[in-house]
């Protein structure tokens, strides 16, 4: 089976000629629709049997048109990337066909909403790259084209609110680029490498204070993309005024392709100079604030994108602790996260469109004008929270016992900055579903007109749109789609929930998978012999095969 | 390793003007800023690869440690383009925002501003 892993680079160029094709067929939405659908999905179908064939352990390097490691580009199929490609795929294609029905129903033929699909192909591509990428360099190359489509994609259709936070998304993201760059070639310039594999040897010979100057370097760079504390105030700035499945694919993808590449930093490329203590600081600080900056928001985007930060902490835990426990526990919690947030941000999509707004002084008797949307948050926003059974609960779970078995200070005192963390983000979510779904519209602040006009037809079965219809005088009147869910959005948020339970429902097979994920990444010597084993017989190795169809990308 | 003097002191000339530009409110000098920095980094990049040398294309008579070293300056090529795209998109950006708001500036968050503003009413005590 291990054939299957050479394909990898598959997995990059076929959404990127997905995009190019979507591209070309701009004027034609549903051929757009039916192309990007179907190359997620053959990517997805793709990368799980890659999940298959590394279930067991092993990992696989795919050297680009046939050069020789250190000097060509390499790419790594090993069990922790194939399982984050994997998630991101699922992800990916549930919040595509979201934003393909979002559109269908819209009727956006034309416009300059026709670049979405190429953008989110290019989205896709680059952050499979970044996932198999096993050298910096190309890590970089991978960052820069999910971070180039994320600019389109956040910036849609221009309007002045997504121009502004646009903008500053931008810059801060140029500036880590260009950090991340520099880091690149100090390392260069001290190794006279940067492949990944090869970095892992020769990295370790260096003298410690040189090592620390290249480890924060790429740590600071990584953890403005992870959006950890001090770093991440761009986040929740940027993330909540682009439409709700760009948001949702952010949330999801974007800051754990960061925490994909600390983890790498921290097991693969210094292993010896570990900074875990600042690290561990570092996510006290990222849970506490971000999650206090949660509980002070009224716009539910806004809330979402402040847990967003707060529980990337989480994941910085597991990685901080550097043990074998700690590293299993950060993988699944990543998985976890994933997976809930990108769902809680596509159900208060499906919420601003059913109430027409998310703003908490508008909401109300959300529960009553549709119970769906009701059991569709609530699942989410108690896994979020960590509430047992739920994976949210086990993820911590996990976490707490792997910083007990550390046994120091500083890990209880994370273990009782997580369980506030839980609390208040157990506070937030509750007190959306409080004031969104439970209480009357007539008691908001300035509740919406069409929750009004919902609660004064007192029927159990409320439609609003038929309430809308009924109304011409009302200001949604001349929008026919206001108040209506479309199917599909329905179900792809349904079927994304779902994946969010089967988390818990498989969580003993997935625990055990990232339990060896994590014992392959504390012992990275069988990833560097994967890449540089065949550095003798560089002719054959792995796949070169496939290395014609994607070696032209530096 | 030995390195270039000259490309060490332009590169942190380029480097410091581009982070000082950076600081400013207006976009177009934040431009201008990272414009400069990324050159400045791609120099950087150069003088990581050392000495200049004859290109590498192999030739029996040059010993193989004289050429110059090849992929700094692949990587400097993949740079340039990247940084041409991000000051395409940027400039895209800034003219986008000029023509809506007739500002070259990075404008307040108006949501942050409310936030800070209505603070005391938005507190638990009405809906517990």
């Amino acid at each position: 089976m291990s054939w299957i892993a050479s394909l990898a680079p598959v997995a990059v160029v076929l959404p990127l000629l997905g995009a190019a094709g979507t591209f070309l067929l701009r004027r034609h939405a549903v051929a757009q629709r039916i192309i990007s659908i179907a190359v997620v999905a053959v990517v997805l179908a793709l990368e799980s049997l890659m999940l298959a064939s590394v279930w067991d352990g092993g990992a696989t390097a795919v050297l680009l048109g046939g050069w020789a490691p250190p000097f060509g580009i390499t790419m790594v199929v090993d069990q922790f990337s194939a399982l984050m490609l994997v998630v991101s795929s699922v992800v990916s294609l549930a919040v595509l066909i979201y934003a393909t029905s979002q559109g269908a129903a819209d009727g956006d033929d034309d416009g300059p909403v026709s670049i979405f699909f190429p953008a989110y192909l290019i989205l896709v591509a680059g952050v499979s790259n970044a996932f198999l990428a096993g050298d910096l360099f190309n890590l970089y190359v991978g960052f820069e084209i999910l971070l180039t489509a994320s600019y389109v994609l956040l910036t849609l259709g221009g309007s002045p609110e997504r121009v502004r936070a646009g903008t500053t998304y931008v810059v801060i993201s140029i500036v880590s680029s260009l950090l991340f760059l520099t880091a690149i070639a100090m390392i260069y310039g001290a190794t006279g490498t940067v492949n990944m594999a090869d970095l892992a040897v020769k990295l370790g010979e260096l003298p410690a204070g040189t090592q620390t100057v290249l480890h924060l370097m790429l740590l600071c760079a990584f953890g403005i993309k992870a959006a950890v504390f001090p770093l991440s105030f761009w986040l929740p700035d940027s993330y909540p005024t682009a439409p709700a499945p760009v948001t949702a694919v952010f949330a999801g993808l974007l800051t754990k392709v960061g925490v994909y590449a600390i983890i790498r930093t921290q097991t693969l490329l210094f292993p010896d100079d570990r900074l875990d203590d600042l690290l561990l600081w570092v996510a006290l600080a990222t849970m506490v604030v971000g999650i206090l900056g949660a509980v002070a928001q009224t716009d539910i985007k806004r809330m979402l994108s402040f847990t967003l930060t707060s529980h990337i902490g989480f994941m910085i835990l597991g990685v901080g602790l550097g043990s074998r426990a700690g590293l299993a526990a950060a993988i699944y919690y990543v998985v976890h996260h994933i997976v809930v947030q990108t769902s809680l941000f596509l159900v208060v999509g499906l919420m601003e469109r059913r109430a027409g707004s998310s703003n908490l002084d508008r909401l109300g008797s959300l529960a009553k004008v549709a119970p769906l949307l009701a059991v569709l948050y609530f699942i989410p926003a108690m896994n979020l929270a960590g509430i047992p059974p739920f994976s949210g609960f086990l993820g911590k779970l996990g976490l707490v016992d792997a910083a007990v078995r550390d046994g120091g200070w500083l890990a209880w005192t994370l273990v009782v900055g997580g369980m506030v963390t839980s609390l208040l983000t157990l506070l937030a979510v509750a007190r959306v579903f409080n004031r969104g779904f439970w209480r009357p519209a007539s008691e908001a602040e300035s509740p919406d007109p069409l929750l009004l006009m919902a609660e004064a037809q007192d029927g159990s079965r409320v439609r609003t749109y038929q309430v809308v219809a009924d109304r011409p005088e009302s200001r949604f009147s001349d929008r026919g789609d206001v108040a209506v869910l479309p199917s599909g959005m329905v179900w792809c948020t349904g079927a994304l929930v779902a994946v969010g339970v089967a988390l818990t429902v498989f969580a003993g097979p997935l625990f055990g998978y990232a339990d060896r994920a994590a014992d392959a990444l504390t012992h990275p010597q069988q990833y560097i012999e994967a890449v540089l084993g065949g550095h003798d017989v560089p002719a054959h190795h792995g796949g070169s095969g496939t290395g014609s169809d994607a070696g032209g990308e530096h | 390793m030995s390195v270039n003097i000259t490309l060490l002191v332009v590169m942190g000339v380029l480097m410091a003007c581009g982070i000082y530009l950076l600081t400013e409110r207006s976009m177009t000098r934040v431009l201008l800023g990272l414009i400069l920095l990324g050159n400045g980094i791609n120099l950087l990049i150069l003088a990581m690869g050392g000495v200049a040398g004859p290109a590498p294309l192999v030739d029996p008579n040059i010993p193989g440690e004289k050429y110059a070293d090849p992929l700094p300056q692949a990587l400097i090529l993949t740079a340039i383009v990247i940084t041409f795209a991000m000051t395409a998109f940027l400039l895209g950006l800034i003219y986008r925002s000029w023509w809506l708001s007739r500002r070259d500036e990075v404008e307040v968050d108006a949501e942050d501003v409310r936030v800070r503003r209505t603070g005391p009413r938005d507190s638990e005590g009405g809906d517990a």
